[in-house]
């Protein structure tokens, strides 16, 4: 899996190895990111971005396949998940 | 409590835009104008404070003169007034042999105050009041008559002198160019240009020694200039032919461009805008393939912008930091649309005065007035610039320090950086006492 080989900083830097390619991403996507390569699935992950933020789990879950979307554009996803 | 939420985004980081050096950014970095550090003009004479560069002015005006003499035997510049006219700014145009154009009462006072005799001006403009031009005529002006009541006027005038009036005609004409400019002088392909000869001819108190154009502003096409000078010779053979008159100059008027960059043009100045040479290459060779041999009229260029654009340089100063719904970056700063006139059409240069640290991201530039109008530019795209962060906006130096306006604050000095890289004031910062100064409060009001 793509994700697994980028290197991810505390501060939202993604390196890409494989390209060179570097990214930002603010504190919603990291925490994406980050719980992406933990594994989990994109309900979970809605399900936390709603305890964290408030937003309901729906909100939640387009704005995470909206993300995805703009990874994919970058070439940085490309499983079908979920 | 919640945490604030963002839309999760994530942005591609251009590397080696970024990091390389040599790149573009660090080239929006100005510490000096021609050797004076921005930072001791700023403190020295204040923010905002527009400079200009002596050496860039004479330089300009060398080159450009060398350039079309080195196409063209008999070349004279015109220095256009109404682009800068600070009175230091017209002298190093004189000294270097420039003669005035221009278009007012005002202007013509300017330049015979400033000492140019005359005949030494080229007076242009719709609206020449009877008594300016009765002036003219006597310090022997070169007058391009624009309406046929001027015609009336100098007439009149002539009456009263009892002598022949020598005048230029301004033309209109199709150069394939859009817009045109088709509201000076007289239309050439209607016909119109020789039904005013023969009108003036008839009257036999005015005598046509010149004709004149002006297709437009920033003109981007230097064949138009080609087609305009053809047009120009060929009408005066015509005049020459029909009736006796020798014409003695042709006045391809202004409207050469500087490397300033237009809205709505995508490509940068240095792409879009054609060398002055090219520009130099199709007059003269219309101008050569169609005169006689040994037969030169003069060719008077109105050269304003591309003289004096490129060395006129604002500083001014961040004074407040935003941020935009949008999630932008916007500044606001000590200097806007009073001072920037030519904002509305151009996007400036924008130089820091020193490296910056941090990512570019576009930003919005604000002037300091009250007024949604007011931008300096919608997206400039600069580091994240601390409050005090002074910026360097360029070219600045055509039609700003004539169009600026005295509204809702004072307007800042002016100063000339010299050849030998001394600053010095060509215009004082205004005062309250100067703008109340005309004011009149009548009785029942005290």
């Amino acid at each position: 899996m793509k994700l697994k080989r980028l290197a991810i900083s505390e501060e939202g830097f993604v390196f890409d190895p494989e390209t060179g390619n570097s990214y930002t991403v603010n504190e919603t996507g990291l925490l994406i990111l980050k719980k992406l390569r933990e594994g989990l699935s994109l309900e979970e992950i809605a399900e936390i971005m709603n305890e964290e933020y408030g937003i309901s789990r729906e909100e939640a879950l387009r704005d995470i396949q909206d993300f995805l979307e703009a990874m994919a554009r970058f070439g940085l996803w490309e499983e079908k998940y979920g | 409590m919640k945490r604030p939420y963002q839309k999760p985004t994530i942005l591609k980081l251009q590397v080696g835009f970024l990091r390389e050096k040599k790149s573009s950014l660090s080239r929006m970095v100005r510490q000096e104008i021609d050797g004076v550090p921005v930072a001791e003009l700023a403190e020295k004479f204040g923010s905002p404070l527009f400079v200009f560069s002596e050496k860039r002015l004479r330089e300009q005006f060398r080159y450009l003169k060398r350039l079309f003499e080195g196409h063209y035997p008999r070349v004279e510049f015109s220095w256009s007034y109404k682009t800068n006219y600070l009175d230091a700014i017209c002298r190093i145009f004189h000294q270097e042999g420039a003669t005035a154009e221009v278009v007012s009462n005002f202007e013509y006072e300017k330049a015979r105050r400033l000492g140019v005799p005359g005949d030494q001006i080229v007076f242009n403009g719709p609206y020449k009041p009877k008594e300016i031009l009765r002036q003219a005529v006597l310090e022997g002006a070169r007058i391009n008559v624009d309406s046929l009541d001027e015609i009336l006027d100098l007439e009149e005038i002539a009456r009263e002198t009892g002598e022949k009036l020598r005048i230029g005609l301004r033309v209109n004409m199709d150069t394939g160019i859009y817009p045109r400019w088709d509201r000076f002088g007289f239309n050439l392909e209607s016909g119109e240009v020789l039904n005013v000869a023969r009108r003036i001819a008839a009257g036999g108190r005015l005598e046509v020694v010149g004709l004149h154009c002006h297709q437009g502003t920033f003109i981007l096409e230097p064949e138009a200039y080609g087609r305009a000078a053809e047009k120009l010779v060929d009408l005066s053979q015509k005049l020459e032919n029909d009736f006796g008159w020798t014409i003695e100059y042709l006045d391809l008027g202004g409207g050469f461009p500087s490397r300033n960059r237009l809205k709505g043009l995508y490509l940068p100045p240095e792409v879009a805008v054609p060398p002055l040479s090219e520009y130099a290459e199709k007059i003269a060779r219309a101008l050569l393939t169609r005169l006689p041999a040994g037969d030169y009229p003069l060719l008077i260029l109105e050269t304003g912008r591309a003289l004096v654009d490129e060395a006129g340089f604002l500083i001014t100063t961040v004074r407040a930091l935003k941020r935009l719904p949008d999630g932008r970056r916007a500044y606001i700063l000590d200097a806007g649309v009073n001072l920037l006139f030519t904002a509305f059409w151009y996007h400036f240069r924008v130089e820091v005065e020193r490296e910056i640290p941090g990512p570019p991201e576009p930003c919005v530039l604000y002037g300091p007035l009250c007024m949604n109008i007011d931008v300096v530019e919608e997206s400039a795209l600069l580091p994240p610039l601390a409050r005090g962060t002074r910026l360097v906006l360029s070219p600045v130096g055509a039609y700003n320090v004539t169009q600026w306006m005295q509204f809702i604050t004072y307007r800042p000095r002016v100063v000339l950086v010299t050849e030998n890289g001394n600053a010095e004031v060509i215009r004082e910062a205004e005062t309250l006492e100067d703008i109340v100064r005309r004011e009149k409060i009548p009785e029942h009001l005290k």
